[in-house]
């Protein structure tokens, strides 16, 4: 077994994994990542068969070490990552050693980054999860001196890998299917919806988030009379003030309020990623088109792995060689834009 | 959204995420809508349908959730249509009883004197509703385990009030719309504190930590405050519940 131990943790660090599907009866939300794509891509880049789970930390990482040689992977919302200083790339594989330090600092873009780990944790899952469902008051934040166990990593050695990636950290259009109440709102309603330029608001969190905008409020037909009734992951609720707030993956599972649609699973991450101040627009789109625009979840899967690559280097394009620690796995920390860029030029 | 005719009432049938199907069956709660929706979560159970994950229950709905990589959504809602086609409306009879030990007023329910004022019955009348109605577990939701439970009677179709009270323990008893929410945690309400019990409807490490079901039966039995409180030592959390199964 080895052991990871958080030398520093930022103030809003849990363990998450796919959550707990099965319980809505019960009145306890999915739950899992705030951003799932990040653990399809945690998963892609250490060549694990299904969704692990990973430490999500939102806005701010934590300081880390390990007993033995542990190989992790950074997803999600790029963050400034050192290893006993040297900077590392993000959407990445590197190794952890006995003595290291791995230092991970703010969000230089998004919301939540990711740190997970080739070795899975050993914990009891609670209800087939190692999620933390914080609204439920299952599981806690990770706090400074906290140890986790973590099976041993079979190949430490193993190269670093590296993901591209889509930016889907600034906001941007998101999607909306139609959901039971979506008929509530009058067409007029629903087009000034789809006009208005919204901004992602500073109340946020892993149940959801509210976006602003300078309108006037959106307002459903019967929305006084509603019988509250099941809410899914996406959903989109005009609140009394007229307000949309999207509901994540700590929502409440029933609720009274009218909803104008639910963001499509594809666009999930790119809300969940959008900063406070981000801008939002928001588009319906028909049920039709929403299922052609489904998630299959092993195919994504299996198109993120084919999309990995060596971290192999042309020495020609480090100009500061000297100044490198030359230890597997370290990078100048830009790497990664730096192939996003030639591949989208 | 589609609409299934079933003699005169109608369900309405709407996509709910990309792996649910919402069956609505009204636009308000009564205990006939209750037996329908406990109905029709039955019939299904028992038709074991392809690619259904999973079968919740809330006041007026029914929520089927699927696997899209199984069966597609037009092929599932083509093997809801007969079965709502189908539905037998009949009583849903509990198959459990429980009985929930309650301090009323008081401490325990800042709040008895002005939901019964509201309501229009005295004091008296209001513990002798809320202690002889045979109430039931109408859905469970919003936070894990916690019931709604109803109805009362007619009387008793209070307003929220206009201000959310910030705080009520875990275990208060709140009240509007002929309805009581029994809260696990500490919570903020627009529903007045009636009541306060020690049992606890989700405790994640006991043996079956989601203690109530839809449907299930729910008689509160008054009890002194003093006994609420040793009641909340017990660490099953459930308070001196006890439940009953009946046949």
């Amino acid at each position: 077994m080895t052991v990871l131990t958080i030398r520093h943790a930022g103030p809003v660090m849990t363990v998450q994994d796919a959550g707990r599907p099965g319980y809505m009866a019960q009145g306890l939300s999915v739950g899992g990542a705030a951003d799932p794509l990040a653990l399809y891509e945690a998963a892609a880049l250490l060549g694990k068969p299904t969704l692990g789970e990973a430490i999500e930390m939102a806005g701010l990482g934590g300081c880390f070490v390990v007993d033995e040689p542990m190989r992790f992977c950074l997803t999600g919302a790029p963050m400034h990552a050192t290893v006993d200083g040297a900077d590392i790339a993000w959407n990445a594989t590197h190794c952890l050693r006995p003595g290291q330090q791995l230092d991970i600092g703010g969000a230089r873009k998004g919301v939540y980054g990711y740190l997970g780990f080739a070795g899975a944790m050993t914990a009891d899952k609670v209800l087939g999860s190692h999620s933390a469902h914080l609204t439920a008051g299952i599981g806690r934040l990770l706090e400074t001196g906290d140890s986790l166990t973590l099976a041993p990593d079979a190949a430490p050695d193993f190269p670093s890998r590296l993901l591209p990636v889509t930016d889907r950290f600034a906001g941007g259009e998101i999607r909306l299917m139609p959901g039971p109440q979506t008929a509530l709102f009058d067409a007029e309603t629903r087009m000034r919806f789809e006009a208005t330029a919204f901004v992602r608001s500073v109340q946020g969190n892993r149940q959801g988030v509210r976006c602003d905008h300078q309108d006037t409020p959106f307002s459903a037909a019967t929305a006084e009379g509603l019988v509250s009734d099941f809410i899914a992951c996406g959903d989109v609720q005009l609140t009394g003030e007229g307000v949309p707030y999207v509901l994540l993956a700590e929502c409440q599972t029933i609720g009274g309020y009218p909803r104008i649609g639910t963001v499509l699973a594809l666009d999930l991450p790119k809300l969940a990623q959008t900063p406070p101040g981000g801008a939002l627009r928001f588009r319906m789109v028909t049920l039709a088109e929403a299922e052609t625009l489904r998630l299959h979840p092993a195919k994504r899967l299996a198109d993120l792995r084919a999309a990995t690559r060596p971290m192999i280097r042309d020495l020609r394009d480090i100009h500061d060689l000297l100044g490198y620690q030359l230890i597997s796995g370290m990078t100048r920390g830009d790497d990664l834009e730096r192939l996003e860029d030639d591949t989208n030029n | 959204m589609t609409t299934a005719a079933v003699g005169e009432k109608s369900t309405e049938i709407s996509p709910l995420g990309p792996d649910g199907v919402l069956l609505c069956f009204a636009k308000a709660s009564s205990p006939e809508v209750t037996d329908q929706v406990l109905g029709f979560a039955e019939t299904l159970r028992a038709a074991t349908l392809p690619g259904v994950t999973e079968i919740a229950t809330a006041l007026t709905s029914v929520l089927v959730k699927f696997d899209p990589d199984c069966i597609s959504r037009a092929a599932l809602t083509d093997l809801l249509h007969p079965l709502l086609a189908d539905q037998q409306t009949e009583t849903f009879h509990a198959q459990r009883r429980w009985m929930i030990p309650v301090a009323f007023g008081g401490e325990a329910g800042p709040q008895l004197a002005e939901a019964a004022a509201l309501a229009g019955v005295t004091e008296a009348q209001a513990l002798r509703d809320l202690t002889q109605t045979e109430l039931r577990v109408l859905a469970i939701g919003f936070a894990p385990g916690q019931p709604y439970i109803g109805r009362l009677p007619e009387a008793w179709e209070i307003p929220r009030q206009p201000q959310l009270t910030p705080s009520v323990p875990a275990g208060a008893l709140v009240v509007a719309l002929r309805q009581l929410v029994l809260f696990g945690n500490v919570s903020t309400t627009g529903w007045r504190q009636i009541g306060l019990c020690a049992f606890r409807p989700f405790k994640i490490d006991r043996a079956h930590p989601f203690a109530l079901r839809q449907g299930d039966a729910i008689r509160l039995v008054a009890a002194p405050l003093d006994e609420i409180r040793a009641l909340g030592r017990n660490p099953d959390a459930l308070g001196g519940a006890r439940c009953e199964v009946l046949t």
